[in-house]
């Protein structure tokens, strides 16, 4: 059996186009286009497109906050300090092992989650999809403490309810390992934002057309053959954008950790770093390097999704 | 509804200058202060109170990025004394009037003064005085045979908690509280973090490899692997070893006075037994060595005015009235606050609510201030980074590798 999806939609020309030239028609929509997308790039481009501009120009300088006049271009050499110091390359360890470990683990929860929601009786369903939700409307600094609370050592019920696991005691404190923060730092990025990848691909579940999956049950395919070769194939496009969203999202990491651990244990990540040389130290010039270098990473990231799964980002949206 | 905020907008329009006077959280007895002296002021001026974030770190973060755009609505400022010489060194506070500067160092303890000079100058206003003492249990220190009439030392508080089977507390959280600690053991032992100081980031030294240095770092090798320092040392900070005092482990404390009107709150509230904070004893902070008087750690609040205020005299007459004996006493009583200002020590209504005082007061005497440099931040961050677990802390290692990151990155060679 191969996987099955439909046939990609034909790009159609506008009827009143014969001959592949440009009519008025379509020179109307484009214009209409872009009177509809231009407020919005212009604004995208003042918030996004300006400060990070101004990042790369600060990047250049050494600035302190607090002493303006001894303002001095230094060229690239706060990026040569970054680049040389074993604290970035942590940091940078450290955000990626945070990432793989979220995104791996809220794609499998995310995607039985969005099975849940899609299969569920309808008459549960609004309920069942509110409830999975709640978690991603709680702002992340509270479900920060929420989780930190939790795990205290003095406040927490996990050390008393959990103590009959093996390696865990009344005085355990898990803030005070590596490893330990790691982990409790991803349960609660897991637990806050499973709901929205479970979203994404519920919107990617209900673009598998029925018609496949019918043909595939008369041709007696098993339930496993069924999501193997029907459904995850036609849903390739909503779990890359689920998956790129999720991956940008985590590696830009900050509040579970500022809250948490507040850096201690090696549990810095590359924005929290960011954050320390900018607004702690108000190195404006070194923090900045720093924030140009997270804009890099990201890029790269999204660049490599997009090269790596080869789809197109606007099929996902149901363009031609 | 339309009038009054009408007629609101007419009296501020009206010529009374409004104040804004960013407090750090307390439990309201600055909000009480300014609403006394906007009474006593006689329609002068109007003093509103701002609050600030509940951590040192962010109030100063908040403020200094505010000041750098020349904020103009920042009047006075509650400041935390070891940020005050980045923000003298800044210009972001206007200068102390020669006669003001004087009203307010009278009878006022010395490290709040210390703590409010930048440059042999006074640029803040001394308002409380925070300092640590060593809070201990009776029964456990009179069951470990501890005279605690005399000075005792960390090395027999250790000795005594291990005898009794109780926790030593202190603080090894990596935050600001880790560096409150170390900076009184190496002052205790006659150093200082700073050997030489500079305005020129480059040209610091530091005294952290100093026989002093190493001895400090001996001391908190020796609490954090004694078994004493509890389960969660690294993560401990003022409230969790309160906490942990509180229970049938604690023996031993170092802590600011809150943690006395706290207990009497708990029991209060039915929390606690009466019995507990009756077994509270309290007295200066240990010595490293015998023979050498401890330096407490120093902390509390002293008020700048901002350097873009529009009314800078009269934002340094309303600081007058918040710090005076009267204001100053009544912070102590109701939030627990302890004065810079000796006369207070007197007052018969803050006796009787802190029997410690008098304790307080010679422990403010003694205290030292953390280092005073513009550059606080990177020196704190520095020694928190190194320093932390303390149970790493190696006599022989560690005060060289801090001295080696707080010099590269006071030369802008290494992230933080």
């Amino acid at each position: 059996m191969t996987q099955t999806t439909l046939p990609p939609v034909e790009k159609t020309q506008p009827v009143s186009a014969p001959g592949g030239t440009t009519s008025d028609r379509s020179k109307s929509e484009r214009k209409l286009g872009w009177l509809l997308a231009g407020p919005a790039l212009l604004v995208m481009l003042l918030v996004t497109a300006y400060p990070i501009a101004q990042a790369v120009y600060d990047s250049l300088f050494d600035f302190r906050l607090t002493d303006p006049d001894n303002r001095s271009f230094t060229g690239l050499s706060n990026y040569a300090v970054i680049l040389s110091d074993w604290l970035w390359w942590r940091s940078l360890l450290v955000t990626g092992f945070i990432t793989l470990v979220t995104v791996a683990v809220e794609l499998v929860l995310g995607f039985a989650l969005a099975m849940v929601m899609a299969k569920a009786l309808s008459t549960i369903r609004p309920v069942l999809r509110a409830a999975i939700l709640i978690p991603y409307a709680v702002i992340t600094v509270v479900s920060a403490f929420a989780w930190q609370f939790a795990f205290d050592i003095q406040t927490g019920f996990v050390n008393s309810w959990f103590g009959w696991l093996p390696g865990i005691g009344e005085d355990t404190d898990w803030f005070g390992g590596t490893w330990t923060s790691l982990l409790v730092i991803c349960l609660a990025e897991i637990w806050k934002t499973t709901p929205f990848i479970s979203l994404l691909l519920l919107a990617g579940l209900a673009q598998v057309p029925e018609v496949l999956q019918e043909a595939a049950k008369v041709d007696g395919a098993t339930w496993w053959q069924r999501m193997r070769k029907v459904t995850l194939p036609n849903m390739k496009a909503a779990i890359m954008v689920a998956l790129l969203f999720r991956t940008l999202d985590a590696f830009r990491v900050f509040d579970s950790i500022f809250i948490m651990t507040g850096g201690a244990n090696a549990t810095e990540s590359v924005s929290f770093l960011a954050y320390r040389q900018t607004i702690s130290r108000l190195e404006i010039g070194l923090g900045s390097a720093v924030s140009v270098l997270l804009f890099l990473a990201v890029v790269f990231i999204a660049m490599s999704f997009i090269k790596g799964f080869k789809v197109d980002l606007s099929q996902s949206r149901g363009e031609g | 509804m339309l009038a009054s905020t009408l007629a609101a907008c007419g009296s501020d329009g009206g010529g009374v200058p409004t104040l804004t006077w960013y407090t750090n959280p307390d439990s309201g007895g600055q909000a009480e202060i300014a609403a006394r002296c906007t009474e006593d002021a006689g329609g002068r001026y109007v003093i509103e109170t701002a609050v600030l974030p509940r951590e040192a770190s962010q109030q100063r973060e908040q403020l200094i990025r505010r000041l750098a755009a020349n904020d103009a609505s920042i009047d006075i400022m509650s400041l935390d004394p070891p940020f005050i010489p980045e923000f003298a060194e800044a210009g972001f506070l206007a200068p102390v009037p020669e006669d003001v500067a004087e009203r307010v160092t009278e009878d006022v303890v010395d490290s709040a003064v210390e703590g409010s000079t930048w440059d042999d100058e006074l640029v803040a206003v001394p308002f409380w005085a925070n300092t640590q003492l060593l809070w201990y249990r009776n029964s456990v220190a009179e069951a470990a045979g501890l005279d605690m009439t005399q000075p005792v030392t960390w090395d027999q508080i250790v000795q005594a908690a291990q005898e009794q089977q109780v926790q030593v507390g202190v603080q090894g959280i990596r935050a600001e509280a880790l560096t409150v600690w170390f900076n009184a053991l190496i002052e205790s032992a006659g150093g200082s973090i700073i050997a030489e100081n500079s305005t020129d980031p480059s040209a610091i030294e530091l005294g952290l490899t100093s026989e002093a240095g190493v001895r400090a770092a001996e001391v908190m090798q020796t609490i954090a692997t004694s078994g004493t320092a509890g389960p969660a040392l690294s993560t401990a900070n003022e409230d969790s070893t309160a906490t942990a005092f509180e229970s049938p482990e604690g023996g031993f404390n170092v802590n600011y006075p809150f943690v006395y009107p706290r207990a009497l709150a708990a029991v209060e509230a039915g929390t606690m037994e009466a019995s507990v904070p009756e077994d509270y004893g309290w007295a200066i902070y240990p010595r490293v060595d015998a023979d050498t008087p401890a330096a407490p750690p120093y902390g509390g609040i002293n008020l700048g005015v901002g350097a873009f205020s529009q009314y800078p005299d009269l934002a340094y007459e309303a600081t007058e009235c918040i710090t005076s004996t009267e204001n100053q006493a009544y912070y102590f009583v109701t939030n627990g606050n302890p004065a810079s200002d000796t006369a207070v020590y007197d007052d018969p209504e803050v006796l009787e609510q802190f029997p410690m005082a008098p304790t307080i007061r010679d422990s403010l005497e003694l205290a030292a201030p953390r280092p005073q440099t513009p550059y606080y931040s990177e020196v704190s961050g520095g020694i928190q980074r190194v320093y932390h677990p303390p149970s790493s802390v190696d006599p022989q290692e560690t005060p060289e590798a801090a001295t080696d990151l707080i010099t590269a990155v006071l030369r802008k060679e290494q992230l933080l």
